[in-house]
């Protein structure tokens, strides 16, 4: 019984770092009906400015300089590639994203080379003993931060003015610009939003507790199992997507310890396999539906 | 992409200028046969062997804008299949009666047949969830084939021979005869064909048939049962296509392609060898390089899929066979530049300009080049 409550709180704790990032996928979905495929090259890039910046800035300084990072190359994206397309269709500015991905991808695993360093430092590999269980630290900094995070998120999205214009624009997008919403601006703080969403995850996923392993292509297919997060929360839904997240680090924490490591990463996509079968749209996605 | 094409019109006045366009076509795609036919004689070994893994690209890629491209379903699954293929092929051809794998014996042609087999019979067996998602809930779906895949070779090693050693695949032969340096000496203007052009001429075979077989299929009543669920599923369905069976038919002719390209791969890496991590011989990379290529070539046109995998796949190989005479990469470990490296950053570059630019790909381009020649003629399909 213990193991299973230490399981389900380590896998919460990874949860709320998937839903971290899934929901950045969500923001940009919701803004651009856009899927990132770059979105695991976000993470590298704000873990790799961390690792740059860490000598000179200290630990506090240098994550902050990487979440501002990880930021900003969403910004640069949006902003250089997906706004100057306006034309084409979300499907292929998909595929256009899969493009940056493998170039920022590439070039970061190959200024790390051999080095895969860890990242966090601050709470890293302090686990400590709760009424019998071992607890690690990151999980627990993880879930405070996510829900902080994502309560902030909800609130703005709920109650500023940017959340009302993002709605507006997940709505109906030309009725929101008619409306007088700058597109290009909801646009591109959601890109924004989501490249900082990212560059926190990154900060617990290279870490001894979370993956066992530094920043490495690892930390980017990490990333990935976000992906199953966001589609089986349901790719609208921001609910979802950390229902979504908290879903793929309970399946990952609890298969890899019943069945077995290897599988753990399939376990993931199966689930989502599952739910899709059962709900093409994920849980809480809004369904497609066609008239004749 | 085009919207669904129109059938020919029946006892239409013959056109002069279309039939000297598609005569010109043909004169074309002829020449290219032939000197493709005529490249053994002059290329040694390390170059054959590069064009050998263009073709594998080739095959893949085909099958590959025959579901994206033409049917308009986002796979990211292909790795999947090459990896099924692969497998299908060297348990079939196996040695039986090793105890450490598993091995039918069968006859290596045959082998190649059952790979083909197996990989569409896996295609159809996702087709239900295939056929239920579009779009990019489909692509991440089918990215779950690729995880499967990386557990089913960690874990079945009596099929995989297991991710530390692998296995080797049994020579490929041909009612007897060898492709390897085996077998009867046969000497062609002077130049003997061994293992390297025998298989030149195996892989060219292949790529020729699976690109008629393709073109027969975009032309015929399929290909437009794929693009008319492409362009709208609920109007494919009131005119009478099964939209089902269309998006499963098209799933499982890919991964046909799929599971040749993986045959094709296992023969020429001379190994099957399950990745240990996500990113390898079968990962989501090659998942990623497959619609590199099928993107750059101009989503549905199936010369477009050869011409990128001539970019994807063989860049890697062209500048790996250069670098050593030029002394370029000769860089190692930490921050090398690497061909490998260097390639990606080329197609994925590729793919940003392709869609920035021109999204039709290299086909579009290289429509509107003959177009501008034929001016009258209509536009060709994709």
């Amino acid at each position: 019984m213990n193991t299973f409550l230490q399981l389900v709180v380590n896998g919460l704790g990874k949860g709320a770092v998937f839903a971290l990032l899934a929901l950045g996928f969500v923001i940009i979905f919701k803004a651009t009906e856009v899927v990132n495929f770059a979105h695991g090259s976000l993470v590298l890039f704000g873990g790799y400015l961390v690792v740059v910046t860490r000598d000179a800035l200290g630990w506090v300084g240098a994550s902050l300089v990487g979440i501002v990072s990880a930021g900003l190359l969403g910004l640069v994206v949006e902003r250089l590639l997906l706004s100057r397309s306006r034309h084409a269709d979300a499907n292929s500015l998909a595929l256009l994203t899969i493009g940056v991905d493998v170039i920022v991808t590439e070039e970061i695993v190959r200024r790390l080379g051999v080095t895969l360093p860890f990242l966090g430092d601050a709470w890293d590999a302090k686990p400590f003993q709760l009424g019998g269980i071992t607890l690690f630290r990151t999980h627990l900094v993880a879930l405070g931060v996510a829900a902080v995070l994502i309560t902030a998120f909800w609130l703005a999205f709920k109650y500023s003015n940017w959340g009302v214009a993002m709605r507006a624009q997940a709505e109906n997008r030309e009725a929101a610009a008619l409306m007088g919403i700058r597109s290009s601006r909801v646009t591109a703080t959601a890109w924004l939003v989501a490249g900082v969403l990212a560059g926190v995850a990154v900060l617990f996923i290279a870490t001894q507790d979370f993956s066992g392993a530094g920043l490495s292509r690892g930390t980017h297919s990490i990333a990935l199992a976000a992906f199953p997060a966001a589609i089986l929360g349901g790719l609208d839904s921001t609910a979802g997507a950390v229902v979504g997240g908290l879903v793929v680090g309970l399946v990952e924490a609890l298969s890899a310890q019943y069945v077995s490591f290897d599988f753990s990463k399939s376990a993931v996509f199966l689930v989502m396999l599952v739910v899709l079968v059962v709900r093409p749209s994920g849980l809480f996605g809004t369904r497609e539906r066609t008239r004749v | 992409m085009s919207e669904v094409d129109a059938p020919p019109e029946p006892q239409a006045p013959p056109r002069p200028r279309r039939n000297l366009a598609k005569l010109v076509r043909t004169a074309a795609w002829l020449a290219l046969l032939v000197v493709l036919l005529a490249l053994p004689l002059y290329l040694d070994a390390a170059w054959l062997k590069a064009g050998q893994y263009m073709m594998i690209g080739g095959v893949g890629a085909i099958g590959l804008t025959l579901v994206v491209g033409q049917a308009g379903q986002l796979s990211l699954a292909h790795a999947f299949f090459l990896l099924a293929g692969g497998t299908a092929y060297t348990v079939l051809s196996g040695p039986a009666g090793d105890d450490r794998v598993i091995g039918f014996g069968l006859d290596p042609g045959l082998s190649l047949l059952g790979a083909v087999a197996v990989a569409a019979l896996l295609g159809l067996a996702f087709a239900p969830v295939a056929g239920r998602l579009r779009g990019i809930y489909l692509g991440v779906a089918s990215l779950a084939l690729v995880f499967l895949g990386l557990y089913f070779g960690q874990s079945a090693e009596e099929l995989t021979g297991g991710t530390s050693t692998g296995r080797t695949p049994a020579p490929f032969s041909l009612f007897g005869f060898p492709f390897t340096n085996d077998g009867p000496e046969i000497t062609l203007l002077g130049v003997p064909i061994r293992q390297a052009e025998r298989t030149w001429y195996l892989f060219l075979l292949l790529t020729v048939l699976a690109f008629v077989i393709a073109r027969g299929a975009v032309h015929g009543r399929v290909g437009r049962s794929w693009r008319a669920v492409r362009d709208n599923e609920a109007a494919a369905a009131v005119m009478g296509v099964s939209v089902m069976r269309a998006k499963a038919g098209a799933f499982a002719v890919s991964s046909a392609y799929g599971g040749l390209a993986g045959a094709m791969t296992v023969l020429w890496f001379d190994i099957l060898k399950p990745d240990e991590s996500e990113f390898g011989t079968y990962g989501i990379n090659v998942s990623i390089a497959f619609l590199a290529m099928v993107i750059i070539g101009g989503l549905g046109s199936v010369p477009g899929a050869l011409v990128g995998a001539l970019i994807v796949n063989g860049l890697p190989q062209v500048l790996a066979l250069y670098s050593a005479d030029l002394g370029w990469f000769s860089g190692t470990g930490d921050g090398a530049l690497t061909p490998v490296l260097v390639s990606s950053f080329v197609y994925g570059a590729a793919i940003v300009l392709v869609v920035l630019f021109e999204p039709g790909g290299l086909a579009a381009i290289g429509r509107r080049l003959t177009q501008r020649r034929f001016r009258r003629q209509p536009p060709e399909e994709k």
